[in-house]
């Protein structure tokens, strides 16, 4: 599977040259590089994609093949979960870059690098079948997407957000290193198929335990999932749109691929007997992250932080998802993450345009001006509704599926708070939409986060604000399609119901790594939905959106009893790195110990 | 016998992340996190270390001599150089910090809040 | 949250955090038992296969190069970021002027030191080639050579000449060196692909142990590592004590 290799080496390359041949390259030259670059690793992953759909690629990098079933090199393991993590981050960088076409700047050379080089970081991420390449890609991302972040340097925000973004992920490096290190200490590897075969064996311990506790919390902060998650909102608040449309797209859902996959590979075996207690715990966390985030977004006025709180709560959906730990919860998560990560970045790309415009990303000084872009207000009311899982979008059928799961684990509690959510941050959604394209409600007060010093947003590119090109909304609408697509493919949910039976079944994929033999495949059951009273949930969660906003559009306070929380709950998204980490360490403490006490 | 050096590494983590939790200047900060990321180096030396076994370089010894493990130290390699990039940038930081809000105090930095 | 409610916070949950690594920690194996399965094959197979004496480079450019690409990448990626996060803007220019002028003489140093300065630093250099080139003999290696080579600019700066930094000069050269290095590596991974069979496989004959060519695309990424770290890094030194040097001159 050279294509793979070559879907990692091909970006690194062109960054390299497009930061050596500065001086001899043009602009438009750059950004054709840029543009080729990203959409050949989207050719190549597709093709990936494909070949993956019958077995699960493996490819020994430095033809470095396992004796004896010892691994000694570093191996791919490519199934269908990874390559189309890699398919979708690539196709979210094609629309990034041409999204940045517009931007005009000595250094936007730089700008093309890094962006291409985050995505290489991720295509290897989801290619990996090594713990510690998994930890090797997961600190390029890191790396390129914080200088990213910053890239207004000459702003005091992007400072702060990047500044944030770099100390908590580096605190989850260095807790990802400290769990790889015991692992290896136990196991002597570093392969995850060979972790999972050593780790079969005995009954899990208190150092299986806190080792899969250090990496899932490291992989958490990734995912921003509480109390891991304050990041995020800093981050996203004050990166340019390219960026946030890599972020919030595949980023975060990388760091939840990561945790199925090292669970699957490595942990399951393990742990065998303690499954319900596993699931009890992620789903909680899960289910914790997905209302914090969805009333955090219900209180915002600033709209990409607003958008960065809908992230967090979905992904705590997705958690919820992955952690139900059967094959249908899993492949629902996968679903509803494609089909989210292009609505996402439609929606990235609407406040884009705004900010494009007008130059401020607040609520406040936008109220009604929108409406003078017609075209974007449209795109990005459907795409708010297909966020709140409108049929046929791909979200919604992301999230038949993971009902499904939640039923049939016995989880069907589940359902209304899948419900709910979507209903609320819809309604954030809806009434920034209302607001800002349709001049509805009250004009907000004074704007009370990041443009309260008097500083605008700033805008996106450096030119005067004209008509908005057509490179800025192209993406926009082929984003939305991409997402409708994703829920009318044919065979799609089934597939990916089959795709996760594969990647659950951690004996076969020992096998196809090492060698050996396993037990006959699982055969994958037809998941036959949407059923009816999907659509019956779906309405209920539109309904429940539109309502919401209606009514938070007339007051602007909050009712009484939901006013003290929620002001200490603002009050701990502080903005202080130290106040982060500490929650950091809380969090780990909290989940280490859980998993060493019921999980042993 | 293995135990000062593993009590030396889960030592350096915590003590660098109280570092990190409570500091007021950002270059303190920067370089906590650094102490934190040695605590892995050590684990990650320790857990390859062999008592009695010489360095894996064969230049003068026989080759069926036992080594300590190699994997590891290339593995320490690869933080060392993570750790100095990121700190690198986040140093890079500390100075746009300094002169955009006048302090390097994280205390006193902030934009970011709700 | 306040500062003792922090540290109160921090302090619990570090008391837990100890209790559960004390408890992983000793589920260790100590230090008398044998190597694991994948350290032992590699331990007794590296030389006979590649015929590099340092196991160490050997693993990190031979069997695990794609770590190493993704590490290289990453210096790559803080040398840009440098430049990005630590341009200056419009405004500063302006104030600049020609205060800046003034702000470039160095500080005052002795003569010793100067000297010191230019005898040590051609010597530095020699050393980190030496290194780089040695690295599958004896312990050293891409990344440590460069790292060596790039502290010269340090000795330069001690011993009191700034080290000049004009666009469109020597920066520029150190761009290309770097990225020229970081392409370098990739390419070697590429040529893997197309001579062998896999990406980074290595290609070349391994020649005889203990001489300078042993290690078949050892010595080649060993070099073009050497110079994308020196490159790099020498990039980034430049970049912040151009600002220390800016700052003294038009801050305090």
């Amino acid at each position: 599977m050279d294509l793979a290799a070559l879907a990692i080496a091909v970006p690194l390359l062109a960054a390299a040259g497009l930061v050596g041949l500065r001086p001899l390259l043009p602009r438009w030259g750059a950004q054709v590089l840029g543009v080729a670059a990203a959409a050949a690793v989207a050719v190549l992953c597709s093709i990936v994609l494909v070949r993956a759909r019958d077995e699960t690629l493996v490819y020994w990098l430095g033809g470095w093949r396992p004796r004896g079933g010892v691994a000694i090199g570093i191996g791919f393991e490519i199934d269908q979960f990874g390559a189309g993590a890699a398919v979708l981050a690539a196709l979210l960088a094609v629309g990034a870059v041409v999204f940045s076409l517009r931007y005009v700047g000595e250094t936007d050379d730089l700008f093309e690098a890094l962006m291409l080089v985050f995505l290489a970081g991720m295509v290897g991420f989801s290619f990996s079948g090594d713990l510690f390449t998994l930890f090797v890609f997961f600190e390029l991302t890191l790396i390129s997407a914080f200088v990213l972040c910053g890239y207004q340097i000459e702003r005091r925000a992007p400072l702060e957000g990047s500044l944030n973004f770099a100390v908590v992920n580096s605190v989850g490096g260095f807790l990802f290193l400290f769990g790889i290190g015991l692992v290896y200490g136990r196991t002597g590897a570093l392969n995850l198929a060979q972790i999972g075969r050593v780790l079969d064996g005995e009954p899990a311990d208190a150092l299986v335990a806190v080792a899969f506790g250090l990496i899932v919390c490291a992989l958490l902060i990734k995912a921003a999932i509480v109390p891991f998650h304050f990041w995020l909102a800093d981050a996203y608040a004050v990166a340019r749109t390219p960026v946030c449309i890599l972020l919030a797209g595949v980023m975060s859902e990388l760091g939840l691929y990561a945790v199925g996959r090292i669970y699957w590979s490595a942990f399951s075996g393990a742990f065998t007997g303690a499954e319900g207690e596993l699931r009890a715990i992620l789903v909680a966390a899960g289910v914790v992250t997905a209302v914090l985030g969805a009333l955090m977004a219900l209180a915002q006025t600033h709209l990409k932080r607003l958008l960065a709180f809908v992230t967090v709560s979905y992904l705590g959906l997705m958690l919820a998802g992955v952690g139900l730990l059967t094959a249908e919860g899993l492949a629902g998560a996968a679903l509803f993450a494609v089909g989210d990560g292009f609505l996402k970045a439609a929606l990235f790309v609407g406040v884009g345009v705004v900010q494009h415009r007008f130059g401020h990303v607040d609520v406040g000084p936008l109220h009604g001006r929108g409406r003078a872009l017609t075209v974007t207000a449209v795109l990005f009311a459907v795409s708010s509704f297909a966020v709140a899982s409108l049929p046929p979008f791909g979200s919604f059928l992301g999230k038949t599926l993971l009902e499904h799961g939640a039923t049939s684990a016995g989880y069907g509690w589940l359902v209304p708070v899948f419900v709910g959510v979507s209903a609320l941050c819809g309604a954030a959604l809806l009434r920034a939409w209302a607001r800002v394209f349709a001049g509805l409600g009250e004009p907000a007060e004074e704007p009370r986060t990041i443009e309260s010093s008097g500083e605008e947003a700033g805008r996106e590119g450096d030119e005067p604000p004209g008509r908005r090109p057509w490179t800025m909304l192209l993406p926009l609408a082929a984003f939305i399609v991409a997402g409708l697509a994703a829920g009318v493919w044919p065979g799609l949910a089934d597939g990916t119901v089959a795709a996760a039976e594969r990647f659950v079944d951690h004996r076969s994929y020992a096998v196809s790594a090492l060698g050996g033999s396993a037990g006959p495949p699982r055969a994958a059951i037809p998941s036959g939905v949407p059923h009816w009273y999907d659509w019956l949930y779906s309405a209920i969660s539109l309904g429940g959106a539109v309502l919401v906003a209606w009514v938070t559009l007339q007051g602007r306070r909050p009712a009484r009893p939901l006013r003290r929380p929620l002001s200490v709950l603002r009050a701990a998204h502080s903005g202080h790195p130290g106040d982060y980490v500490a929650f950091v360490v809380a969090g780990t403490a909290i989940l280490g110990g859980l998993f060493t006490l019921l999980l042993t | 016998m293995s135990a000062p050096a593993l009590v030396v590494a889960a030592w350096l983590l915590l003590i660098g992340l109280y570092g990190v939790v409570t500091s007021r200047h950002l270059v303190h900060l920067i370089v906590c996190l650094s102490v934190a990321q040695a605590s892995t180096y050590v684990l990650l030396l320790a857990v390859g270390f062999r008592e009695g076994a010489k360095a894996p370089i064969f230049g003068d010894i026989p080759a069926s001599s036992p080594v300590v493990d190699p994997v590891v130290q290339a593995l320490t390699l690869t933080d060392i150089v993570v750790q100095a990039s990121v700190s690198a940038l986040l140093l890079a930081l500390a100075i746009q910090a300094r002169k955009r809000f006048g302090t390097v105090d994280p205390n006193r930095i902030g934009e970011l809040r709700g | 949250m306040s500062p003792a409610a922090r540290s109160g916070l921090f302090l619990v949950s570090a008391a837990g955090l100890a209790v559960l690594l004390g408890l992983a920690l000793g589920g260790l194996p100590g230090f008398d038992g044998p190597l694991g399965d994948t350290a032992k094959l590699i331990a007794t197979h590296a030389v006979a296969q590649r015929k590099a004496s340092n196991v160490v480079i050997d693993v990190a450019f031979d069997y695990r190069a794609l770590d190493t690409l993704g590490e290289e990448f990453m210096v790559f990626v803080a040398a840009v970021g440098a430049v990005v996060l630590l341009r200056t803007t419009r405004d500063e220019r302006d104030e600049a002027g020609s205060a800046e002028l003034e702000a470039r003489r160095p500080p005052e140093t002795s003569d010793l030191l100067r000297l010191l300065g230019t005898v040590l630093a051609p010597l530095t250099v020699v050393l980190g080639v030496y290194v780089v080139s040695h690295g599958q003999l004896s312990p050293g290696g891409g990344f440590q050579g460069g790292v060596v080579v790039a502290a010269a600019v340090v000795v330069v700066y001690v011993a009191g000449q700034h080290v000049a930094v004009p666009r469109g000069g020597p920066i520029e050269l150190t761009e290309v060196v770097e990225s020229a290095g970081a392409a370098g590596f990739a390419i070697v991974g590429v040529g893997g692909l197309i001579f062998a069979a896999a990406f980074f496989e290595n290609f070349i004959d391994p020649g005889s142990q203990g001489s300078l060519l042993s290690g078949g695309t050892i010595p080649l990424a060993n070099v073009a590592v050497g110079l994308e770290v020196a490159g790099a890094l020498v990039l980034v030194l430049v970049e912040l004590l151009d600002q220390v040097i800016f700052r003294r001159g038009g801050g305090k």
